[in-house]
């Protein structure tokens, strides 16, 4: 157990230092200098060369990297290029729209492909099934942006249930806040809700046709008592996988979600960088949502452990 | 043997959707780079068979450009996955448990673990928009998982006797790989081929909407549905029809690709009966 848990951690250790390697390489492949750009075409070569050393931008490319890196860890994210405040604050403001829009979404994904994936499973090859599986069929193959569009449509713009966008702030309500989350959050989980329930249904026939619910089967048990009781535990180590990578699917995705409903998260702020040019911002939110990812996906790992006792003794 | 009916309904669909993008190279009902600001959002009528948008452009002609670009992006992409993955895959089984297949293999898991999306993003922002770098974002993350295919079904057929037979002979590694090992994954490599095609197709349409693929004047469907954003209260028509098209083809691959897997894999077919 504690061999595995080392051996996750190192390559933990290794995905980020690669990560952050590649963000700031590819950053710094871009002509233009950030000094030059925030004073304008008018600037004295003299005044840029000051702020270039305030910046710290003549250093070199390794001290940059390292100066970059440790920032980081400190929770210093550098200063804005083009608001010249701390982007640590802007990141700040900003993840607590994104990151309850990815576990809003998270949950309603589980919530509505659990019962489906199960349902189908226990249908196998008869109507409900084949309803189910084309559901999902249609749910992996809709844009979620254009999903959106429609929930807006329908929702927003014709029942007026919901507003079409924007987001109120938590310190104005908690329900005020899920609720402007519900459309984006649901056009978010729909898609990847179709993937989780084909993975559910699949793993869980797989493990329907194993000895261990034969037994179970002949030792008196109903079909449904097997499914629940020894079939479904096990069926839930792909289901788990999927559910981890899903989150950096809703992570990222959200990105795109909240430029159709106006939300001010994290995808608002790296498009608002990218065209002010404020590669500071990009790079940070950039690296903020890859080290999500692989803290994840390493949690997801460790989870393994605690679902299936193998792991534990293997290596 | 049976043809699956995914297959058939898929076949149809895509193909459809190829024909649109072929067709317009030599015919499109409108030419799309003429704007009639006075017929903007018309209706589906007779005259426009899907209507138009808000510079009156014909939106099946636009449609038909945009296909094109879906096509050509999605077709490069797992172009660059397979033509980079397949041989990297192959070289790992043929060294299995060697460092080489350890660094390729840690190398893969490096690339899943990214978010695709926000790379993508990132390669757009700093290369500048356009389809080529979408090319590229998208075809990156095809690498890692034809490489994981490859080198899984290769290191399954790196079991069986005829391997064997060809290493007695005396045949190189590689001579193996690319005589023995290759051509039995074809079946494979088809089927996952035309999922990643889809999921290209998708990932296209998400990079154009947020204005970080293909750039004006070429046509695609991810714009388009971005141009009807605000329009979507008084003319549906011009963010339904884009987005039907996106479902419908990337639907029609899908189950091209399931109808295609049924067909090709014997264990299923057997399965089956």
């Amino acid at each position: 157990m504690i061999r595995y848990v080392l051996a996750r951690f190192a390559s933990l250790i290794l995905s980020l230092i690669v990560a952050s390697l590649v963000i700031f390489a590819v950053i710094e492949i871009i002509p233009g200098d950030p000094a030059a750009f925030m004073l304008g075409v008018n600037a004295r070569p003299d005044t840029i060369a000051a702020l270039r050393t305030e910046m710290g931008l003549d250093a070199s490319v390794p001290a940059r990297y390292l100066s970059w890196v440790t920032g980081m860890m400190q929770g210093d994210f550098g200063q804005s290029y083009t608001y010249r405040t701390p982007v640590a604050g802007m990141i700040a403001d900003r993840v607590w729209v994104s990151l309850p829009l990815a576990l809003y979404a998270l949950i309603l994904s589980t919530l509505i492909a659990f019962p489906a994936g199960i349902y189908a499973a226990s249908r196998r090859g008869r109507p409900g099934d084949i309803a189910v599986m084309g559901a999902t069929q249609l749910g992996v193959a809709i844009p979620n942006f254009w999903f959106a569009m429609l929930l807006v449509l329908v929702f927003a713009i014709n029942l007026r249930w919901f507003s079409a966008g924007g987001f109120p702030g938590w310190d104005r309500g908690f329900w005020g806040g899920v609720k402007a989350l519900t459309l984006p959050a649901i056009a978010l989980a729909l898609p990847q809700a179709a993937i989780l329930a084909r993975v559910m249904r699949s793993s869980l026939l797989d493990m329907l046709g194993e000895d261990f619910v034969r037994t179970a089967r002949a030792k008196g048990l109903s079909r449904r008592q097997a499914l629940w009781r020894h079939a479904l535990r096990n069926a839930m180590i792909p289901v788990l996988t999927i559910i981890g990578l899903q989150f950096s699917f809703l992570l990222a995705g959200g990105i795109i979600i909240e430029q159709v409903f106006f939300l001010p998260g994290l995808g608002r702020l790296i498009f608002q960088a990218i065209s002010s040019r404020d590669l500071i911002v990009v790079e940070s939110v950039v690296m903020l949502l890859v080290f999500a990812v692989i803290v994840v996906n390493f949690a997801v790992d460790l989870a393994y452990a605690f679902v299936d006792p193998r792991l534990r003794t293997k290596q | 043997m049976r043809m699956p009916r995914s297959l058939i309904i898929g076949a149809i669909l895509s193909l459809l959707v190829m024909a649109g993008a072929l067709l317009s190279f030599v015919w499109t009902p409108y030419d799309i780079e003429v704007l009639d600001v006075a017929g903007k959002l018309q209706t589906p009528s007779a005259a426009h068979w899907l209507g138009t948008d808000h510079f009156g452009r014909d939106i099946l002609s636009m449609i038909m450009m945009g296909a094109r670009t879906s096509i050509a992006v999605a077709l490069l992409a797992v172009g660059i996955g397979m033509a980079l993955g397949v041989p990297l895959g192959l070289w790992a089984a043929a060294r299995r448990g060697s460092l080489l297949d350890e660094v390729i293999m840690r190398g893969n898991d490096l690339v899943f673990a990214f978010p695709s999306l926000v790379i993508a993003i990132l390669i757009t922002a700093v290369f500048g928009a356009s389809a080529v770098n979408a090319i590229v974002a998208i075809g990156i993350f095809n690498v890692p998982v034809f490489a994981r295919l490859t080198r899984g079904a290769a290191l399954s057929l790196w079991e069986r006797d005829f391997i064997l037979a060809a290493r007695v002979a005396g045949k190189s590694a590689f001579r193996i790989s690319w005589e023995h090992v290759l051509p039995n994954l074809t079946n494979l490599l088809i089927v996952q081929g035309t999922i990643q095609f889809s999921l290209g197709i998708l990932a296209e349409a998400a990079l154009s909407y947020i204005g970080l693929g293909a750039q004006p004047p070429v046509a695609s469907w991810g714009r388009m549905l971005a141009d009807a954003q605000t329009l979507v209260s008084i003319a549906p028509h011009v963010a339904l029809v884009p987005g039907l098209t996106i479902v419908l083809t990337v639907l029609g691959l899908n189950l091209m690709g399931d109808g295609l897997r049924d067909l090709l894999d014997p264990r299923i077919r057997v399965a089956r009966s």
